[in-house]
């Protein structure tokens, strides 16, 4: 036996278990992570994007398919179920401001789920998108399980409504600064909202990285604004698609 | 021992929307009872700080499985990469620009000075 032979068994062996994965993603992320502190927290250097990149392609190099990747990663996402519980923590010890501030919250939610679906649907339609993506585009700005929740209920494709949920996050994550530089918002609590409401978990990541305070409030949006979707997205729909159906 | 409690109440949380049909995941449910349990009792017990404090340090590792999966779905977005693209972005910077503007605009008039919230940037 040969000694390629032998690293493609050990290849092939390694790649059946958990373990390359785990290891991958791990390993993805730690470099990533030291090249985002490297950079000073840039926001173009985000590590959920540099370590998706990074994994995709070397899945794609050694052909190996996302199921057989997953079933080691998914002990690193199974951990997302407990941090979102974990997110009322941030959130309980704001409390007090968070009362006081009970009218900006509210009108944020409120303007920016509006803004976010009629955004999203309107330049997808005017730029030619296909109905079923137009309503997988619909939920991209609230968090990717609830938004393949809504996807089902309006007739959308559910794995797609994640993949742009999530892609949602990381352009938020990624452009939020510059956003909110240009439109000279500086106060944290207002910055972190906002980045939650756009861009949820994945943003509400970059906010905590950014400053613990941005972070509960980033927190607090995408918690609401994923509820306020599942309640009403459902309902508003109805009229969307009326209006895109005559128009 | 902070893992735990987080388990539980996600437990908890899955319970409760399997039981009741609802749309909202399990987990966000988790923390409104967190939140609620928090609040009652008036503070946050070290250990469950500490896990807490750790994963949402880290939040952004936990997407990157997830984010992952983007690569199953290339054909689509290949096949209508132009609008995509512009509904994605476009929308994205709207919404954080109108939720930011908004939040502040609400924020200064009801404050009104009284107190000047910590300002340096990201």
């Amino acid at each position: 036996m040969n000694d390629d032979d032998s690293l493609f068994k050990l290849w092939v062996y390694l790649s059946a278990t958990p373990l390359a994965g785990l290891t991958v993603t791990l390993t993805a992320y730690c470099i990533a992570y030291a090249i985002y502190t490297r950079a000073r927290l840039h926001p173009l250097a985000n590590p959920v994007l540099l370590s998706v990149v990074a994994i995709v392609i070397l899945l794609k190099a050694t052909n190996t398919n996302y199921a057989t990747y997953f079933g080691g990663a998914q002990f690193v996402h199974f951990l997302l179920g407990p941090a979102v519980v974990g997110l009322a923590v941030p959130l309980a010890r704001e409390w007090e401001n968070v009362k006081r501030l009970a009218l900006p919250i509210a009108g944020a939610l409120i303007v920016g789920a509006l803004v976010a679906i009629g955004s999203a649907v309107g330049l997808a339609y005017l730029f030619g998108a296909s109905p079923s993506t137009i309503s997988a585009l619909a939920t991209k700005s609230v968090t990717a399980p609830i938004a393949m929740g809504i996807a089902e209920h309006i007739g959308g494709v559910p794995a797609l409504a994640a993949v742009f949920a999530v892609t949602t996050g990381i352009i938020g994550a990624t452009v939020g600064k510059y956003v909110l530089d240009a439109v000279g918002v500086r106060a944290w609590r207002a910055r972190g909202f906002a980045l939650g409401i756009a861009a949820h978990g994945i943003g509400t990541a970059r906010a905590f990285q950014v400053n613990p305070v941005a972070g509960a409030y980033a927190a607090l949006a995408f918690g609401l604004h994923g509820a306020l979707a599942a309640l009403l997205l459902p309902l508003l729909w109805r009229f969307i698609a009326r209006a895109l159906s005559s128009g | 021992m902070g893992i735990t409690w987080l388990l539980l109440f996600q437990c908890a949380g899955e319970s409760v929307t399997q039981l009741f049909g609802l749309p909202i995941p399990g987990p966000v449910v988790g923390m409104l009872a967190l939140f609620v349990t928090l609040r009652s009792m008036g503070r946050v017990f070290e250990s469950l700080s500490v896990s807490a404090d750790g994963l949402a340090r880290h939040l952004s590792l936990l997407f990157v499985p997830a984010g992952v999966g983007v690569m199953l779905h290339f054909a689509r977005l290949a096949a209508e990469w132009l609008p995509i693209i512009v509904a994605l972005v476009g929308s994205t910077v709207l919404t954080i620009a109108a939720a930011a503007l908004t939040f502040s605009a609400l924020m200064k008039r009801r404050q009104h000075g009284d107190e000047e919230l910590p300002s340096a940037e990201p």
